[in-house]
């Protein structure tokens, strides 16, 4: 990995710069550090910074456009017509498609690397190619120059800019805080990646598929055939039933998790002797701990056999990726989930109310179901709409113990599909960002993200607006 | 109020205090019923844990056992030299898994082409490797019959350690009554040894259950947490210090910390959408390699980083700030020498979770092309490599009976590891956290 090399030697000169910085410092105070305005070492990092710091942001921004560029100057360079394969038609070169650029391109580049393209390609395709590796040596060159040079100004001038009156620590501290901000607004620029990138290709979708069909439509079957004379070879993409098959998988997981997390988080705040609940609580903290995979395997390998035979047996026609196992063992991940946000909730509520409770003579669960419940509700429907939102956004467990096909139904024993499942399986393997069926999968993104984004806004606002009332 | 009590009478009649008596019989009934609720959701959660645990255990712990058969084989001279000339080039190209196949046929005479495939098939493919490495060990037995110890095939394998039953009747049973036969013999001679799967351990994925193993997963998730912790613990330990010492209170500082919140609980799939649509087919980064996986999963790591992060530092008292301001520290200073290395226990313990979770982490890397079936160890973070999760799912999705213990003992090694991580943190905590 040449561009491993390339840093590591960046930093290996910004640290001899450190050093170099450092001792000018010492030399320039005649030994006398009092006289300097800041600790020698701060002249040092302050010679770093200048040796390091341009030179890692142009070797940033080179090898972030060096690619468009590279290609843009091989296209230029391509006769007026040209092959694709040795047998393959002429191309006018100025009206080639997008999808055509593209093959042409990964073509040039497997070649130019020296991997096996596949097929047998044209001498059009290899001389692009050669172009091609001679400008990626060329700009690889070139930006090693130009790193270097940028390097040694900045090393120049840092180093003779030392003398005792320099303010060396306050620009240090600068860049620092800067670098700092520049690393907080990281999260910023990773949720507008997210929006953009889910926006962008959901619209090249709805330019295939309206949004009104996608939104309102029961019919999904995103197999877009390969030949026109193949049956349902336009694809339908009504997203009803993934949502509807959401939705019963959710339900299904909630009804196992919020009974079974609320009564474990009242009987271990309310009930339970500090000993237990030291033990039991980190135990079922476990449960949060497995990774989803492994509750998938879990759901495929046990529980969907175990519900469809015990259907079977009394009677009932359950497939064997019936909706009911994925969703109790969705259910069971969320357990510790919901109990761990209701405690938090039910030991904010003042013990005072619970006092005056037991002095009208309530007995526990009275005071626990007339008094605490109805004062932690808030909290309790907030850290209920989060887990709901997890629920939604849950993708390996139903990958592997839910099916494939969309079922419009709701009865659980049914297989059915999700939005999380669609997302997977129509993305995986090798996609092609012009299908239908490819850009879907970021549409049903789109909607995952926007759904869950609010319920998580309404769920932290409810939790919080809670939390400030009794503290 | 007081007109009420005075209004109850002090004598009450014997209906009433039964009364009275009978509906405290159904509270404290009621109160008994709840008390068991209680009991019976912990019970229903710790049960399906233990239940989870054990099925996992109880198909995995095999996997880390292999079933070894020693069989006599004629290392015929003209066919692993044809030349005559006995070197290492020509003993390590020979063709040893045909050998094999002939000797075995040679002496229990199979008729006809099923039989004799069933008979090959009772030792792996992979056995070939076994021989020649014994041949290149001691060159010398070449000509002679030798008896060698080489791996079962997957089936029989699955039949000695008692995943397959051997009192199926023989049209459902995947082996055949000739094989059970020729099994049972060599079982009766000591042929037949079950011994310490290394080769789990020490080899890559593969389509032969028998030859698969976990190590290629094992690298992979390596240098994806590499990465990881590279990129997301200096920029999630920089914000936090940020937001929480240096951050003026304005509005675009709480964008900054909504963003963070929200970024916690979104879904991990719409990460690897990012990392399609961005890293793949934006920046052109390679696919199926750890440094896009590891490049995805810092972004989702970030924010459990961030948020332990300012809580440890938010742990340090203001005291101490303020005596390094008095006694004239810089900002800087005051955090990088006092507030930084206080909380730093609380910072990894935050960190060894997040690195816990994207260890775990299967769905995103679906989506960069981490799925990939690869046989090769991957030596670097931009080679195709997959990771331990998914290695599980792959083989979770691979039909044959064998690979269920494969996967159970996938699951088995990253429990272990997972565990691992999760104690070092609670051991940093209890040790290093500091009460103020």
């Amino acid at each position: 990995m040449n561009y491993s090399i390339l840093l590591l030697t960046l930093v290996a000169l910004s640290i001899v710069g450190y050093y170099m910085g450092r001792n000018r410092a010492r030399v320039t105070a005649d030994g006398r550090i009092d006289r300097l305005h800041s600790l020698p070492s701060y002249y040092g990092t302050n010679v770093a910074i200048w040796v390091g710091l341009p030179a890692f942001i142009l070797f940033a921004g080179w090898a972030a456009l060096q690619a468009p560029i590279i290609e843009g100057l091989v296209f230029g360079s391509l006769p007026d017509q040209i092959r694709m394969t040795v047998n393959g038609d002429l191309l006018a070169t100025a009206k080639m498609t997008a999808a055509q650029k593209t093959l042409f391109l990964n073509n040039v580049q497997n070649i130019a690397t020296g991997d096996i393209a596949s097929q047998a390609v044209s001498d059009d395709v290899r001389r692009a190619a050669a172009h091609y590796a001679r400008l990626r040596g060329l700009s690889f060159m070139m930006m090693i120059g130009a790193m270097l040079i940028a390097a040694a100004i900045g090393a120049f001038f840092a180093y003779r800019a030392i003398n005792p009156t320099m303010r060396a620590r306050n620009t240090v501290e600068r860049v620092v805080s800067g670098v700092m901000l520049v690393c907080s607004t990281l999260a910023v620029m990773t949720t507008v990646g997210i929006v953009l990138s889910l926006l962008f290709e959901s619209f090249d979708f709805f330019t295939k598929v309206s949004p009104i069909e996608f939104l309102f439509g029961t019919d999904w079957s995103p197999q877009t055939a390969i030949r026109a004379d193949q049956v349902g070879s336009s694809g339908a993409f009504g997203a009803i039933p993934v949502f509807a098959g959401t939705l019963l998988i959710t339900v299904i997981a909630m009804i196992v998790a919020v009974p079974v997390g609320l009564y474990a988080a009242v009987y271990l705040s309310e009930y339970a002797r500090p000993k237990v609940r030291s033990t039991v609580k980190p135990v079922m903290e476990i449960l949060a701990g497995v990774p989803t995979v492994v509750y998938g395997f879990f759901a495929a390998l046990t529980v969907a056999p175990f519900v469809r035979d015990a259907g079977n047996s009394i009677g009932l026609d359950v497939a064997s990726e019936s909706a009911l196992a994925a969703g109790v063992v969705m259910g069971v991940m969320i357990i510790p989930f919901v109990s761990s946000l209701s405690d938090d909730v039910i030991n904010a509520v003042p013990q005072s109310m619970r006092d005056g409770s037991y002095g009208l003579g309530a007995t526990r669960s009275e005071t626990i179901r007339e008094v605490i419940l109805p004062a932690a509700l808030p909290g309790i429907v907030g850290a209920v709409l989060l887990a709901v939102s997890r629920a939604i956004g849950e993708t390996m467990i139903v990958v592997m113990a839910a099916g494939l096909s969309a079922n419009l139904t709701a009865n659980p024993f049914e297989a059915v599909t999700t939005v999380t499942v669609q997302i997977v399986t129509n993305l995986t393997g090798d996609p092609e960002f012009d299908s239908p069926k490819t850009l879907s999968a970021f549409a049903l993104g789109l909607v995952l993200f926007v759904v869950t984004l609010c319920l998580n806004v309404v769920a932290l606002r409810v939790v919080q607006k809670y939390r400030e009332k009794y503290e | 109020m007081s007109d009420t009590i005075a209004e109850t009478p002090t004598v009450m009649i014997p209906d009433q205090k039964d009364r009275i008596a009978r509906r405290l019989g159904r509270r404290h009934a009621a109160e008994k019923r709840f008390r068991i609720y209680g009991i019976v959701a912990i019970g229903f959660a710790l049960a399906m844990l233990a239940f989870l645990l054990t099925t996992i255990v109880w198909n995995g712990y095999s996997a880390f056992f292999k079933t070894y058969v020693q069989i006599e084989i004629h290392l015929k001279k003209d066919e692993i030299a044809p030349g005559g000339r006995i070197d290492r080039a020509v003993l390590a190209k020979a063709d040893y898994q045909t050998l094999l196949r002939e000797s075995l046929i040679e002496k229990y005479k199979p008729e006809g082409r099923r039989a004799r495939r069933r008979l090959t098939g009772l030792v792996s493919i992979g056995a070939g490797e076994y021989i020649r490495d014994f041949v290149l060990a001691n060159p010398s037995v070449v000509g002679t019959t030798q008896s060698i110890w080489v791996p079962a095939s997957a089936d029989i394998d699955q039949l000695v350690k008692g995943g397959i039953d051997r009192n199926l009747p023989e049209t459902s049973r995947r082996i055949k009554n000739d094989q059970l036969a020729i099994l049972t013999r060599w079982e009766k001679e000591g042929r037949v040894e079950t011994r310490f799967n290394t080769g789990f351990f020490t080899q890559g994925d593969s389509r032969e259950p028998e030859q698969a193993g976990i190590w290629g997963a094992l690298a992979g998730s390596f240098f994806t947490m590499i990465v990881t912790l590279l990129l997301a613990f200096p920029i999630g330990v920089a914000t936090a210090v940020y937001l929480e010492e240096f951050a003026p209170k304005n509005r675009a500082t709480d964008l900054i910390e909504v963003n963070i919140n929200n970024l916690a609980a979104v879904p991990s799939i719409v990460f690897g959408l990012l990392g399609l649509a961005v890293f793949l087919n934006f920046f052109e980064l390679p696919r199926s390699a750890p440094l896009v996986g590891g490049m995805v999963l810092a972004l989702m790591t970030l924010p459990t980083i961030i948020i332990s992060g300012r809580a440890a530092l938010k742990a340090v008292p203001p005291s101490i700030r303020e005596a390094a301001y008095g006694l004239g520290a810089s900002r800087l200073q005051v955090t990088t020498h006092h507030v930084l290395p206080l909380s730093m226990p609380g910072i990894m313990t935050g960190t060894i979770i997040g690195m816990a979770q994207a260890l775990g982490e299967t769905a995103p890397l679906l989506m960069i092309g981490m799925v990939a079936f690869v046989v090769d160890i991957p030596g670097g973070p931009t080679d195709a490599a997959t990771v331990m999760p998914v290695q599980i799912f792959l083989w979770a999705d691979s039909p044959e009976r064998a690979f269920v213990e494969k996967t159970s003992g996938g699951i088995i090694v990253l429990l272990a590891f997972l565990i691992t991580m999760n104690a070092l943190a609670i051991v940093l905590r209890k040790r290093f956290e500091r009460r103020w």
